[in-house]
């Protein structure tokens, strides 16, 4: 592609430094993102999904982070930027949308006050027009009596109601690009389809690049243009929405997709939980970060990292010795079964998976 | 809220009862005998003379009616009359002393607030910075400084090496104008602040800390907001409860508590007018006094619960 992507982020890192190490939250992420399209951050907790998309907004807050690589924003790089420069750019260019609307509003500032403050201060427009604006806006997100709404507190809202305002405060300036950290997590499952449809509507009639960082890939599929999973603070596998529905390749990627419930499934159906635990960001399992908890894993695995390979004019890129799908992960499940490695019997049905399964590697 | 007022009313009158008992008590259980006192040490040795003070202070009649009587003409702000200055209304004496002290314990509070609420803002805003553990230090040593000391400084720095302001006296706003009797409060109100302005700067530093990592911070910094408008618009408000708390007791202590600043500095509050009594074993004085600190004590708590509801709408629907 000739034009220029909104966002080009290569090599993005960022670790914190504890006293019992570095953790490294996001390690080595690289992607594109242009205008108009949406890219979905797939990954369960502690994948390092928040802190990539903080670290590409440049809002990592704590004093012991450190984030490396490139980040460049419309030609601009922002890594190594200070916050004041970033400053220019939040709200106005990059807006984000977090995970819990019932803690991101502040509970003594009126609603009306909050959605129009940065826009009074970026676009220097005066009290009334900002609240014509904010008006608007609270239209624009669907929240009835919008004319009331801005006056009051955002205690007298609903959680939906709190994320719309939550929402219309990151548009209120207009920016390029939205980030949407979980924006449902906390919300009803009834809600949570309008405020992600809502967030679509927005994105295709502002024609503004967005992430959208979510632990449940049921939220990305109708929504992203493209779906990048990430483990351990990697990306693991990185497609096109649909054709990663089509033949996902990284196991991680098929448990995840595995362990969300389906309609169509028979009553009493087991879900399919993920064996083990997310692994330790400090020091992370050597070889391929997921190999303990993998049902695909040989003993290549545990000695060799898989590199993020895609075939030639593919856009389908993954990070697997035996990708799903493939002859070498189909050879390397059977012989696991063969064996009985615990999370190769829970894959396959045969027993319950626990958070504390032994795998057949620990000594 | 109109529930929540008469809620409160009601639980004021019940503390206020509780309070004008206690207070009587515990001052009927002072030693010495008020008539003693009030005779002098010539006449002590007549026992005539002493049974007819006693008797004509009420000082025969058992505590439970003495109480009743006092509290009968406590109520309409008759708190009797100075059993040594006779003729001396103590409710006079109140009316006289008190702008005094108020005056100090407002310019005291005052002054601490206004070099506290900074302070404290910067020591969160640079927490663990040479910014934060300068101020810190120096609350510390404010904190551990007793204020009489602290006005003894001051006294030989203004007054003896300066020669800038006097060092004791008090000049009334009537008599002598304001600069006048601002030159003689501000030494008294001075040595007042420092220990609450190290009080108050600790308190909004916690607070300020608390808030800071509140999620709708980080969402206000994502706006694009800048950090001085961040600290002062969203994070201010929510951490000042527990500085509202403070101001409001601390307030009531120092109307009756500035005893000993208003002695070192012969400033005419209540305080100093106590001392006197406690010496004179000046029963009614005590009591009158006291009660009306408690009260203000008391009444000044009320205002500032009701005031959280301003400070935090979430209150507002109690």
């Amino acid at each position: 592609m000739t034009a220029q992507h909104a966002l080009v982020v290569k090599d993005l890192r960022t670790h914190f430094t504890v006293a019992a190490g570095d953790v490294k939250a996001v390690d080595g992420v690289s992607f594109t993102l242009d205008r108009g399209k949406t890219l979905g951050v797939v990954g369960e907790s502690g994948s390092g999904k928040t802190v990539l998309s903080r670290s590409v907004m440049g809002l990592n807050i704590a004093s012991n982070s450190k984030t490396t690589g490139s980040v460049v924003y419309e030609g601009k790089e922002l890594v190594g930027m200070s916050p004041k420069e970033m400053k220019h750019l939040w709200g106005t260019e990059m807006a984000m949308v977090f995970q819990d609307p019932m803690t991101s509003l502040n509970p003594v500032v009126k609603v009306g006050r909050q959605l129009t403050e940065h826009v009074r201060i970026h676009l220097d427009v005066s009290k009334t027009e900002a609240r014509a604006l904010g008006v608007e806006l609270l239209r624009s997100v669907r929240i009835p009596e919008a004319d009331e709404r801005f006056d009051v507190y955002p205690h007298e809202m609903s959680g939906g109601m709190r994320q719309r305002v939550c929402i219309a405060m990151a548009l209120a300036c207009s920016p390029e690009m939205l980030f949407a950290d979980e924006p449902t997590t906390a919300l009803d499952v009834t809600v949570q389809h309008q405020i992600l449809n809502l967030l679509n509507t927005q994105q295709r009639d502002r024609n503004m690049a967005m992430i959208l960082v979510t632990h449940d890939l049921g939220v990305v599929a109708g929504r992203a243009d493209e779906i990048a999973v990430m483990y351990a603070g990697k990306v693991v596998e990185k497609a096109p929405t649909k054709t990663l529905f089509k033949e996902m390749h990284h196991p991680y990627t098929q448990a995840l997709l595995w362990s969300i419930p389906k309609t169509a499934q028979p009553k009493h159906t087991r879900l399919s939980a993920i064996a083990g635990r997310p692994p330790d960001l400090i020091n992370p399992p050597s070889g391929c970060s997921f190999s303990p908890r993998c049902p695909y894993a040989r003993p290549i695995c545990r000695e060799e990292e898989p590199v993020l390979i895609s075939g030639v004019g593919d856009d389908h890129s993954y990070a697997c010795h035996h990708p799903v799908g493939s002859p070498a992960g189909q050879e390397a499940f059977d012989k696991n079964l063969e064996e009985g490695l615990p999370q190769t019997l829970v894959a396959a049905g045969r027993i319950q998976a626990t958070e504390d399964l032994p795998t057949t590697w620990e000594d | 809220m109109g529930r929540v007022l008469a809620a409160r009313l009601a639980r004021l009158v019940a503390t206020l009862f509780a309070v004008t008992l206690l207070s009587f008590l515990l001052t009927s259980l002072l030693p010495g005998d008020p008539a003693v006192a009030v005779l002098g040490q010539d006449n002590i040795q007549n026992p005539e003379l002493l049974a007819e003070v006693r008797e004509e202070l009420g000082l025969n009649d058992p505590i439970p009616v003495r109480y009743v009587k006092w509290l009968g003409d406590a109520v309409r702000f008759d708190l009797g009359e100075s059993y040594i200055n006779r003729g001396q209304e103590v409710s006079d004496t109140i009316k006289q002393r008190l702008p005094v002290t108020a005056q100090l314990a407002v310019m005291a509070i005052g002054i601490a607030l206004v070099l506290a609420v900074p302070l404290g803002v910067i020591g969160a805003y640079k927490e663990g910075k040479w910014q934060d553990s300068t101020t810190s230090a120096a609350a510390q040593v404010a904190l551990s400084v007793p204020n009489f000391i602290t006005g003894i400084f001051l006294i030989w720095l203004f007054a003896v090496k300066l020669d800038l302001l006097p060092a004791s006296n008090w000049n009334r706003i009537s008599d002598k104008g304001l600069s006048a009797n601002l030159k003689t409060a501000i030494l008294p109100a001075t040595a007042l602040a420092t220990t609450q302005m190290a009080i108050f700067s600790r308190l909004v530093r916690a607070d300020m800390i608390a808030t800071l990592k509140e999620n709708y911070i980080l969402s206000a910094r994502a706006k694009g907001l800048g950090d001085r408008y961040i600290l002062m618009r969203h994070a201010l408000r929510p951490s000042s409860l527990s500085l509202m708390t403070i101001v409001g007791i601390n307030f009531g202590a120092l109307l009756g508590g500035t005893v000993v600043i208003e002695t070192l500095f012969a400033v005419p509050g209540l305080g100093f007018r106590l001392i006197n009594a406690i010496n004179q074993r000046d029963i009614l004085v005590i009591q009158g006094i006291t009660v009306f600190v408690a009260v203000v004590y008391v009444v000044i708590n009320t205002v500032v619960d009701l005031l959280y509801a301003v400070v935090d709408p979430r209150i507002r629907r109690g």
